[in-house]
């Protein structure tokens, strides 16, 4: 099978955003850029489905130089090979653009299956997946916590609000990739040397051949509202503690 | 010219979700101050009864469509119909939830009509005509503002956060027949498996109790869920607690989880890693039990305990029962 894991690099999880003082980003200074952790599930599950299937694993990423080591991390994994779009004008880009870029690279390649993450940690959009398969014109499943692929088609398991779906697609199509879905392995030591050897096709925008045009731009950012400060209910006896903090959010909050 | 402010109305096994009046008294809002009309857009199997509720929430005109092949959401049938209808009356804003549902379908539509889309956004208004959001990013570590254009401008409402209010449209239903063609079905919904606790899912919980690494154990969430049974909250869990196979993936609330702002956030045992306080400082109130005085998440607390949960959560469970009984 012809197999892609799209990733992006973004901040750690456990990275302090601090916005910068003219709102047109965040600070970059200091930050750990690590893969993408829904993108880790989407790379754990490509490799799986090709040690069943057979095949080989491309990834295929977007971002500035550092990017490249994200998508060497997918290779150390397992990954066989992968395409770095690399290009100032995709900096910002919006979910359509993205995903543009992403179709314009994928469609010059064989695939039968995509993975993506269910959403980026960083601008937390969630849309590119679903735009990306809709550009290739293949079905999606999205957000998906357990999937079997076999005989020409997948089925997948999706949880909505109170239940799971089980949803069936034929190939090729596109699946986002929840927690839940596998424990992606580390990338082993002979992994991590390899990978430096695995090709990587480096593109711009103009040998995609795809034109710029930002439809949701981020006009500004701002820290989150100062929440005022809180109240510490002080005493000894547990019980009279509790039955003080059921009295304030009767009284004061008015919420219970 | 694009006119008209759109909505997707969401309901399941023909009950409209509480987050479509959201969007729609939002959208009313916003067409107001354009000075143009609500229309929605309803799909479903057997909701031709349920269409005129749209219009005690300021809905002018129910685009609906009642099909058996609507009963089950799947993105193929959805997507199409939406943009079919959406084309032929070129809305100029359209609003959908950030539900679920809702993600996945904006999402391909925004690909179908190749326009510009915010995501989960936590505040709407018209700016220079058009459409402004402001959204959380980094999981709300920060909040982007974001200008939408392109046709229609689409925007996805975070549930929760507007306000539903009753305000009279027209509420004239219109029957459209989106004419899917049988090919473009590609996935089946094999089967629905219902949860049966019937809990109300985090993301749209007025009320969560979580539980974190200071739970030391699977064994002791009883206390919290009887916490959460005694105010009708969801239970919630930190991602310590789920990495150690103590609560269900599902549970997990922060960056790497669940999103979540609920009127009430009760923090048993959390100290306030960066990634868990990302995914819930929105919330309305945030409550906070923990031994530890210096643990981050006092920080954000309106109302903290310093002191052992296992010894406070009961009693704020037994003074709660107390006063709601």
């Amino acid at each position: 099978m012809n197999i892609i894991a799209c990733v992006k690099q973004v901040p750690d999880s456990e990275a302090l955003i601090k916005v910068k003082p003219d709102g047109s980003g965040i600070e970059e200074a200091g930050i750990k850029w690590v893969m993408n952790t829904y993108d880790e599930f989407g790379v754990e599950e490509a490799l799986k489905t090709r040690e069943k299937h057979g095949g080989d694993v491309t990834v295929v990423s977007i971002g500035p130089a550092r990017a490249m080591e994200t998508i060497r991390t997918a290779l150390a994994m397992g990954a066989e090979k992968g395409i770095h779009i690399d290009d100032p004008q995709l900096e910002g880009a919006d979910a359509y653009t993205t995903a543009s870029a992403l179709a314009a690279a994928i469609k010059e390649i064989p695939y039968d299956i995509i993975f993506c993450g269910q959403r980026a940690i960083d601008n937390d959009s969630g849309q590119v997946g679903s735009i990306l398969a809709e550009l290739l014109d293949i079905p999606q499943l999205t957000i998906i916590t357990k999937l079997d692929v076999e005989d020409g088609k997948v089925t997948g398991i999706k949880p909505i609000e109170g239940a799971q779906l089980v949803i069936e697609s034929p190939l090729p199509c596109l699946v986002t990739a929840q927690k839940g879905l596998n424990e992606p392995r580390y990338a082993s030591l002979p992994g991590i040397m390899k990978a430096k050897k695995k090709p990587v096709d480096i593109k711009d925008v103009a040998a995609l051949g795809i034109t710029v045009d930002i439809k949701a731009k981020v006009a500004g950012m701002t820290p989150p509202p100062e929440r005022p400060p809180g109240k510490i209910i002080e005493g000894d006896d547990p019980a009279v503690k509790a039955a003080e903090l059921v009295r304030l959010l009767r009284e004061e909050a008015k919420i219970i | 010219m694009a006119k008209g402010v759109w909505i997707v109305a969401e309901q399941r096994e023909g009950t409209l979700r509480k987050v479509s009046f959201e969007i729609a008294t939002t959208a009313r809002r916003l067409a107001d101050e354009l000075g143009e009309e609500v229309s929605a857009v309803l799909l479903g199997s057997n909701i031709a009864g349920i269409a005129p509720e749209l219009g005690k929430y300021g809905v002018d005109r129910i685009y609906c469509a009642d099909d058996p092949v609507f009963e089950t959401y799947t993105t193929d049938a959805y997507a199409a119909a939406v943009a079919t209808v959406v084309k032929e009356n070129d809305p100029a804003i359209l609003l959908m939830a950030a539900s679920v549902q809702g993600k996945d379908l904006s999402s391909r539509l925004a690909g179908k009509l190749k326009t510009g889309m915010a995501t989960d956004c936590v505040e709407v208004r018209i700016a220079d005509g058009g459409l402004a959001a402001k959204r959380p990013m980094y999981a709300g570590k920060c909040y982007g503002e974001v200008v939408v254009s392109g046709s229609p401008q689409m925007a996805s409402l975070r549930p929760n956060v507007f306000p539903a209010a009753e305000n009279p449209g027209a509420g004239e239903v219109v029957k459209f027949d989106p004419a899917l063609k049988a090919e473009a079905l590609k996935t089946k919904i094999v089967e629905v498996q219902k949860d049966a606790s019937g809990k109300v899912d985090l993301t749209e919980a007025e009320i969560i109790v979580s539980g974190g690494r200071g739970m030391k154990g699977s064994e002791n969430y009883p206390i919290i869920e009887e916490l959460a049974d005694v105010l009708g909250a969801t239970v919630g869990a930190s991602r310590a607690s789920v990495d150690a196979g103590w609560r269900p993936q599902s549970d997990q609330v922060g960056q790497t989880g669940k999103v979540v702002s609920p009127n009430l956030y009760i923090a048993c045992g959390i100290s306030g890693a960066i990634q868990h306080l990302a995914g819930m400082s929105s919330s309305k109130y945030i409550v906070a039990i923990n031994k530890d005085p210096d643990a981050p998440i006092f920080a954000k607390a309106d109302y903290g305990i310093v002191d052992d949960l296992f010894k406070v959560v009961p009693e704020v469970t037994a003074a709660a029962k107390k006063l709601l009984s």
